[in-house]
């Protein structure tokens, strides 16, 4: 049946190509942990990704109870965890995996620091992941806040000061992100849940895609 | 079937590994989220309270009343006072019919004698939909079924109503 159906869209679009290009191709000997069971530190950036996957469909499904208010947003998440079945564990997932996602991205960044795998000619793709790194940091920041307890709240109001130590241009960047140049509350929410839902992820599927396609075309780094 | 063995390729096999594996993993991460997403839907629907509705069942005439009362409201984190209205009356059985104002049309406000062209009916101003006085549509007119009817119990001397129940079209 499945067969069937690939056959048939097969036969008018010729997706087949298209598949054998992301999915086709040779793994080195010298990333296969069945081979030498070290390579498993080539792993980090799968993991990574996969934990990305799990961050996104986690946070989709909770935007179906969350709002972005601040009369709302506490209770709403309350609800979702106390009244919501499963509710618990989706956010669960979510909140652990922002920890672990960075705990992945970290490994992998030292495995490719160690082995020099940055080095000419991947400097470019060195570049993108950082900026994917700053991202995944804007995302924990801002994903903080929205439950919109105590801990988020004075964790936001001190991220707010740092990001005010900039010199000449922090009180215009504290603004900037929290609404109001003095007040923490109603707009700086509405703020960084649109920074976290669209805007971040937006630069986030973006820089991945870069990220991809660059290791795809340079290949993986040779063996040390 | 000949009785040559059905070997399984190494791709096969790995294919079929391949995919337990994927599907076993996906299931593990949607299960949660899709259980949370669904949860509305396999909520126990919360059984309506009858409320007080301030009439005194001797006040109830044959002349249907429109009556007003406040429900509290639990719609999830949020939770507030509603308003909800019947035109209460007595029928020619001395029976009370409190019947829900909601025309069954598209859902506007119907009033009792509401259009001077048609006494002695319910009318819906938004498409001229109307109803006999005992909640029955009229036929010819949009309305598909007769009005929505309370649950209604007597205590104390006082009307209480609870959830309003479609009734058979007519």
């Amino acid at each position: 049946m499945l067969q069937k159906i690939y056959d048939w869209i097969d036969e008018r679009v010729d997706i087949t190509p298209i598949w054998r290009d992301i999915a086709d191709h040779e793994v080195p000997e010298h990333v296969n942990p069945a081979h030498h069971f070290s390579a498993f530190v080539y792993c980090f950036g799968g993991l990574t990704f996969f934990v990305v996957v799990i961050q996104i469909l986690s946070g989709m499904f909770l935007t179906m109870y969350y709002v972005p208010d601040i009369e709302n947003a506490w209770k709403s998440v309350y609800y979702l965890q106390t009244e919501v079945a499963h509710g618990q564990i989706v956010r669960g997932m979510h909140h652990w995996g922002a920890s672990v996602v960075i705990v992945m991205l970290l490994l992998h960044t030292l495995r490719v620091f160690f082995q020099g795998a940055y080095k000419k000619p991947r400097e470019l793709n060195w570049m993108v992941g950082v900026l994917l790194f700053f991202v995944m940091l804007g995302l924990g920041f801002t994903g903080y806040l929205l439950p919109w307890d105590n801990k988020a709240y004075f964790a936001t109001q001190v991220g707010l000061e740092i990001a005010e130590q900039v010199p000449f241009i922090g009180e215009y960047l504290k603004t900037l992100l929290a609404g109001d140049a003095e007040i923490v509350g109603a707009q700086t929410l509405t703020r960084f849940f649109a920074i976290h839902v669209f805007f971040l992820p937006g630069a986030l599927f973006a820089l991945m895609a870069v990220h991809f396609i660059l290791i795809r075309r340079q290949g993986i780094s040779g063996p040390l | 079937m000949s009785e040559e063995k059905q070997q399984v390729s190494r791709r096969q096999f790995l294919n079929y590994t391949l995919t337990g594996v994927g599907g076993f993993m996906a299931a593990g991460l949607l299960i949660s989220p899709i259980r949370m997403a669904i949860d509305p839907v396999l909520k126990p629907s919360s059984v309506g309270d009858y409320a007080n509705v301030g009439l005194a069942v001797e006040d109830i005439t044959t002349e249907p009343t429109r009556v007003d009362w406040k429900i509290d409201q639990v719609d999830g984190w949020y939770e507030s006072e509603v308003s909800k209205a019947a035109w209460v009356f007595k029928n020619e059985d001395d029976e009370i019919m409190a019947l829900s104002p909601t025309c069954t049309h598209l859902g506007c406000v119907v009033s009792w004698e509401g259009s001077e062209k048609y006494p002695n009916e319910f009318f819906c101003p938004c498409h001229d939909g109307r109803y006999y006085k005992d909640g029955t549509n009229i036929e010819g007119t949009p309305p598909t079924r007769p009005l929505d009817r309370f649950e209604h119990k007597v205590e104390n001397g006082m009307l209480y109503l609870g959830n309003a129940q479609e009734r058979g079209g007519a």
